[in-house]
This record gives structure tokens, sequence and C-alpha cells, in this order.
């Protein structure tokens, strides 16, 4: 199952982004930042403590299921009277569970995280980027692997000169994507198609904001 | 008409190369010595686009000057900076002013240079942006629209003869040739022998290959670059040359060592001719040619 991929803001970044406020609500989510543990109960926890070390006042604190759920303008209701004092929400979720509770109440919102990426979960504590969607899919010609959101370059065309034993020239702990392909289609007898020239990318694939309405439903 | 180096590579020559970095900032003294030097001396130089991703005069105006100057000059173009509008109006203007010559290269992460915060493009790759010069010979641009005024390219690329895993690479080395490269600039190579075994299967391919050279200047350079520069060995016979020579004369210890293998690849024939890339030390050029006997 995808997940996005957070990481906690720095100390000083959140304190900045809070230096106005007094009054401090703290939501979480029991879905992707649970994972993470960037945003379940023992972060929210933590965070609270840190806050209230700080001077700041912790109107409230609460782990909703699903943050970026529409129900959860509802189960924030429950807590109407703490957040009706509270200066500004501090979300430990992703970026698009701020967003959904920034549009169904009336209050600042602050992100404790930043979301890097929508991803999955390869190994204890371990997150890889898989998709970008990009809105062009090409991995029906490599092997079912995304050069597009694997390679740093987002190249189509083979490898950079900047890999190195198989890894990214920008880290050692990143595969090189393009020596994946190879691999996948080497074992699939499929070499020709890394040998087609690929055409420069079409970026008009859904042009940003994404918006999509289909008809007849 | 065909550049100076174009016909100096249908020659059939042994063909040099060298490399001019243009100055961070505006003061272009250094360049200019390092062109009057070396313009009457090579076939052609490499002007240096961004190189390692540090924020630099950029290569057009390298290739500009060169050209004022009477050189004839190799305008590098990376793809990491400029989407496919902007590369090919740097195009335009280039053979406006008589740059016939071009080597595209992908370009290096910006996260290696000196403005790790910026956003890298690569809305193209090198091969994409060997291909889309022949787009334009033939009178069009990207968008299939009409060029009032044609442009002419002498088009090379890169590639890496020892990268680790190798086949990737090669593949990628044959879609470049297909693209249209009509000469191919290598990584630094060391070995000959390996050099050699490339050779023998590129030498199926129509296009030129010159043998990247650069000048090793300490026994720690040559170990810098194996831990950090991909797809370049410095073996360890070399390394220890290097080291042998005595206190303040490794410079010319790294003189003779790339003078001894150009004159090998030349008198041997292993490939068109080399690209001396002496980054940073460009005045030693000359001697690197008199050693190799090429001066």
């Amino acid at each position: 199952m995808i997940r996005s991929i957070t990481q906690q803001k720095t100390e000083e970044e959140i304190e900045r982004l809070l230096s106005g406020s007094i009054r401090v609500f703290i939501i979480g989510c029991g879905t992707c930042t649970t994972l993470t543990h960037t945003g379940g109960e023992p972060e929210v926890t933590a965070m609270k403590e840190k806050l209230s070390g700080k001077g700041k006042m912790i109107t409230g604190h609460v782990v909703v299921p699903v943050a970026c759920d529409n129900l959860t303008g509802e189960i924030l209701d429950e807590f109407g009277g703490q957040i009706e004092q509270t200066d500004t929400l501090l979300i430990m979720s992703c970026a698009f569970g701020v967003q959904t509770i920034a549009r169904q109440l009336h209050k600042m919102v602050v992100p404790a995280l930043d979301t890097l990426f929508i991803g999955k979960e390869t190994g204890l504590g371990q997150y890889n980027e898989i998709c970008t969607q990009c809105g062009t899919c090409i991995i029906g010609e490599t092997g079912g692997i995304c050069p597009v959101t694997s390679c740093h370059k987002g190249l189509l065309n083979g490898p950079c000169g900047g890999t190195n034993n198989g890894k990214c020239e920008i880290d050692k702990d990143k595969d090189c994507v393009w020596t994946l392909i190879y691999n996948r289609l080497n074992e699939l007898g499929q070499l020709d198609l890394m040998r087609t020239l690929h055409k420069p990318r079409n970026f008009l694939g859904e042009p940003r904001p994404g918006k999509l309405i289909i008809q007849n439903i | 008409m065909a550049s100076s180096f174009k016909k100096a590579l249908e020659s059939g020559k042994f063909i040099v190369t060298c490399e001019v970095a243009p100055p961070k900032g505006t003061n272009l003294d250094k360049t200019r010595h390092h062109i009057e030097l070396l313009k009457d001396k090579v076939d052609a130089m490499n002007l240096t686009d961004h190189q390692s991703s540090v924020m630099r005069y950029p290569s057009l105006g390298g290739a500009l000057l060169v050209k004022e100057m009477g050189g004839e000059p190799i305008l590098q173009m990376t793809c990491r900076d400029r989407n496919r509008m902007a590369l090919q109006a740097d195009l335009l203007f280039a053979a406006s002013r008589d740059i016939n010559n071009i080597l595209c290269l992908t370009g290096d992460s910006v996260m290696l240079g000196d403005h790790k915060e910026a956003k890298g493009v690569f809305d193209l790759d090198s091969s994409q942006l060997v291909a889309a010069i022949r787009i334009m010979e033939k009178g069009k641009d990207l968008g299939g629209n009409d060029l009032d005024g044609g442009v002419s390219f002498c088009t090379g690329a890169i590639v890496t003869p020892e990268a680790d895993p190798l086949e990737p690479q090669l593949i990628k080395f044959e879609k470049k040739i297909e693209a249209g490269a009509e000469f191919i600039q290598t990584q630094a190579v060391y070995d000959l022998e390996k050099l050699k075994s490339f050779m023998d299967y590129a030498k199926q391919f129509p296009v030129k290959i010159l043998a990247g050279i650069i000048l090793l200047t300490s026994a720690p350079m040559a170990r810098f670059m194996n831990k950090n520069i991909a797809g370049v060995n410095v073996p360890k016979s070399l390394v220890d040359e290097m080291a042998s020579a005595p206190k303040g004369r490794a410079m010319e210890k790294g003189i003779e060592i790339a003078g001894r293998m150009i004159r090998q690849i030349n008198e041997e024939k292993i490939c068109d001719g080399v690209h001396i890339m002496a980054i940073g030390k460009e005045e030693v050029v000359p001697d690197i040619m008199a050693k190799a006997g090429i001066a």
C-alpha cells in the first residue's frame, strides 16, 4: 500500500512558524505518519511536552485515524471548545492531511512535517519513492521500473556518466535505476527496449494543478 | 560551412582538443591567456559549461571569446540548467556567431556543485540534445515549427569506457551515435589496454573517438579521482609513479605520464585523437604535447 512519507521539520523551523502563537492544538495521524513514526501517539506526546517546555499552552491533542479523510472534520468537532480557544493547529500528518484540516476548520495551520514523497515501506524503517504521478507512464518500456521517479535526473535513455558501481552520483546508498532496468530487461530478454532512442518527455501529461472530471458517473 | 574542427576530424590526422574553463566572475584575463597560448596548437578547445555544477561565466561566452581570438571552440552544453527552449535558443545564437561545434552532455547533478538548492532541469538528456540538433539542421525546431535561417553543427558526445557496469553505458553510447553524434570525447582513461578493448568494440561505429587525458598533478590527486570520480581508474602503478616523483616535481611527472600515454595512443593508432583536460593547469598543455611528440 502506498504511503505518504514524511520527516519532522527542524525544531527551529517549527519554533519560527509558531512564534506568534501561544495556544496550540496538536493533531497527529493514525495512518501514514504513525507508520513512519513522525505523527503517531508517541510523537504527538513528545511534541506536546517539548512545546509546553518552551512556554506554549497546549489546548489539546489528538491522533485522528486518517487525517486526509473528510471525516476528520467531524472527529475534530468533539474538540470544538478546545480548538475554539486555539491560535494555531500544529499538524503532524502529511501535507494532504494538513490541507484537509485547513479546509474544514477556520484556524491557522502549521505543518510539523515535510512531506517527502509518496512511497512504500521496503524494509524496517526504510521507505522508497515509487511513483511521482507524472501523468505519462512509460514503465511498459522499462521492465516496470520507473526512471522518471528513480533516476535523480529522470533520464529516459540510459544512465548518465555519474553512475558508479551501480549507484547514483548523488548518494552511494541510492541505486542507479538504469542498472536495475538493464538487469531486469536483460533477464527478460528485452534489452532492445533499452536500445530504443526515446523522444523528449511530454511534460504536458496533466498540467498542475491536476484535476480530473469523469463524465456520466 | 564545415568548421575547421570538422575538417580536421575528416582529414584522418591525429586530433588534439583541450579544455578551457570560463572564470568565476567577469575577469577573463586567465581565460584569454589560456586561449592565446593554445589556440594555434590544438584542433579545437572545449568550453566547459558550469563544470561540476559550479556556476561560472557561460560556456557560450567563452566560445565567443575563442572565436574572437581566432581559435576553434567546441561549445559544451549540458541539459542541467536549460529546458529545450533555452537550449535551442542558445544553439541558434551559437550558429549565428559561427560557433559550429557542440559537445552534448547530460550534466552533473546540481547537488554536486555550489548551488545545491537549485532546480536541476534535465528536460532533455544528452542523446536527445544530439537528436535535437539534427532536427534543427533540417530547418525545424522541436515544436515542429519552421526556422528562419538554419544551423549546422559538428556534434559530439561523451562516453565513459571504464564505467561500472559498462553495458548500460555502451547502450547509451550507441544511442548517441544513432542520434547523430559525429565525435566522442571519452572520460579520462589511464589503462591503455582497457582503452584498446573499448576501441575494439567502438571501431564498428561511424564516429571519431578522442581519448580523454586528465593531467595527474600529484599522487593524492590520483587517489582522490579514484575515490570520487565515476568511471576514472588510475592504476596503482601510475599512482606509485606519481608518488615516486621528487618533492615539488609531481607536476613534471604528470606531464611525462600524459605525454607518454598520448604518444602511445598516436603511434599505435589506438583511437582518432586525444582530449586533454589539464583542469586549471592549461599552461602546461604545450609541454604535454611536446612530450607526446605532437607539438
